[in-house]
């Protein structure tokens, strides 16, 4: 798999390793969220069969978080962001 | 019809004319008193031991595909009961009992193959922590033996024994784990059902369940609906796909997991052989070719196939423990999609809705488990009692705080 890095262009995707599901930006509060809501958080995924947004980090490179959009039917990379823009634009960031 | 010797000499005279397929291939009928989702090994096994074991007669598999199309024909055949944590070894030492005895029990040639599994260690305090598995081994009535270098040299002349990152420091030895032929175990468990009354659907997927009042009342299937008493979603590898049918969503992630042989050889490993040091396993099937894997290839998907990176590292694996395997050509290798559960071990247990019950998550270990698992989720389902063994395998084992984290890595499916 080629992911396409938006600041290094395309690289390979053994230089990155993967976290998994990118709604694990969407962590709760700790001090007001529910246990059902940090247990759904921390345990329970998705994990559809098709496009799936995920955590890939570049380890082997400049060290950025992304979040890579990419078929789990085809392994095709269809986006790829940088995940502090996309936690930004989710109001993750202060 | 029984197999025999009798019956092979018998057969072989007269122009092999007498042979029947090993199972029916019915029309699903309307209604069932338990519907079984999914017929690969897990699934058919489930449904031997409902009519052998617990008098469960009026039972259906549904298969998407056809009968162990999944992962019971895509794994690396090994059987072992070397577990540590007191929620998993009891059901996997009660899983190698069962296969000691399945042949017999089930009356088909599944090539159980008893050559010894061999853990090997490189450091001491990986020794150590070998030596607390073997004793823990040995609590669940398992067998355990440690060996030092000497004795694994008189094994395994073969192995690097010296190299200097990673040497060989000894290995725990469990005689009685081995080999299977995988499929055989399918067929077996398929004859033995079909024989005792279980329909065997093939190509009929489940697109639907039909749940009123948080019931299930039934499924609807590319076939048409079928009602059942009980129906029991088992289904690993596409699990969450499954569930999601019914509204549920799962402590799951599906990943793949490769697996290689090489062309065939004279005979060479006495038994399955694991490196310590990387993640590498291998053994010798009986047409002799090298049987090996590693690490799943990390990220999502539910495409039976790998990458490379992970392809590179496993033969790397390889040549640092075994460095004749370079000699050896790779002839073919393919993918197999897992069920990876957020502590590693699996699930055996009654959903939220009535009547709907769950078997999954068996991550890369699933096949050695067929037997226990079948019997284990049988007793679940007949009985509304977990088994004894599998009593640890709760959906809700997360919300407990009682995960069963054998590697200790945490809610990472990955790194299982």
């Amino acid at each position: 798999m080629i992911i396409d890095h938006p600041l290094l262009g395309p690289r390979d995707a053994a230089e990155f390793v993967v976290l998994g599901d990118a709604s694990l930006i969407d962590r709760p509060d700790g001090m007001t969220a529910t246990v059902e809501e940090m247990h759904d958080y921390a345990y329970l995924r998705d994990n559809p069969a098709g496009d799936h947004r995920e955590l890939w980090y570049h380890e082997q490179g400049d060290r950025s978080w992304l979040v890579v959009t990419r078929s789990t039917l085809t392994h095709e990379v269809i986006k790829v962001e940088l995940a502090r823009n996309v936690a930004r634009a989710q109001g993750r960031s202060r | 019809m029984r197999y025999s010797a009798l019956r092979i000499l018998k057969e072989g005279l007269t122009g092999n004319r007498g042979w029947q397929p090993a199972w029916r291939e019915p029309e699903p009928k309307p209604e069932y008193d338990i519907v079984i989702i999914g017929g690969g090994g897990h699934g058919l096994a489930t449904a031997y031991y409902l009519a052998k074991e617990f008098g469960e007669r009026n039972v259906a598999v549904l298969e998407k595909g056809w009968l162990g199309s999944g992962n019971i024909g895509r794994n690396t055949t090994i059987i072992r009961s070397n577990y540590l944590l007191e929620g998993n070894q009891p059901f996997y030492e009660f899983s190698l009992k069962l296969w000691e005895g399945l042949e017999q029990d089930f009356n088909y040639n599944a090539m159980v193959s008893q050559r010894g599994i061999l853990n090997l260690c490189h450091s001491d305090p990986q020794r150590d922590a070998f030596v607390r598995r073997g004793n823990a081994m040995r609590l669940s009535g398992a067998d355990a033996v440690i060996l030092g270098p000497d004795e694994i040299r008189k094994m395994c002349p073969y192995l690097d024994h010296e190299s200097a990152r990673f040497p060989i420091t000894g290995a725990l030895w469990q005689p009685r784990g081995g080999t299977v032929r995988h499929d055989a175990v399918a067929w077996g468990y398929a004859r033995g059902a079909d024989r005792r009354g279980v329909d065997i659907v093939q190509n009929c997927e489940v697109t639907g369940f039909d749940i009123k009042d948080g019931r299930c009342l039934g499924v609807e299937t590319t076939k048409g609906p079928i009602k059942a008493k009980k129906v029991a979603m088992c289904a690993a590898g596409s699990s969450s796909r499954v569930a999601a049918l019914a509204g549920l969503r799962l402590p799951i992630e599906s990943h793949v997991l490769q697996a290689f042989v090489s062309e065939g050889l004279k005979p060479v490993l006495p038994g399955v052989i694991t490196f310590g040091a990387g993640h590498f396993y291998v053994s010798q099937s009986d047409k002799g070719g090298l049987v090996f894997g590693g690490d799943i290839d990390g990220y999502n998907t539910y495409a039976q196939r790998g990458n490379l990176p992970v392809v590179e590292d496993v033969c790397e694996g390889g040549m640092a423990i075994m460095p004749m395997i370079g000699r050896a050509r790779l002839l073919r290798m393919w993918g197999g999609v897992m069920d990876m559960s957020m502590d590693g071990s699996p699930f055996i247990d009654r959903t939220h809705v009535e009547g709907l019950y769950l078997n999954a998550g068996w991550c890369y270990g699933g096949f050695k488990a067929t037997p226990a698992s079948g019997y284990c989720y049988a007793h679940l389902l007949a009985s509304g009692q977990p088994h004894e063994t599998a009593r640890f395998f709760r959906l809700d084992r997360f919300r407990q705080g009682a995960m069963i984290d054998e590697k200790g890595v945490g809610a990472q499916p990955n790194l299982h």
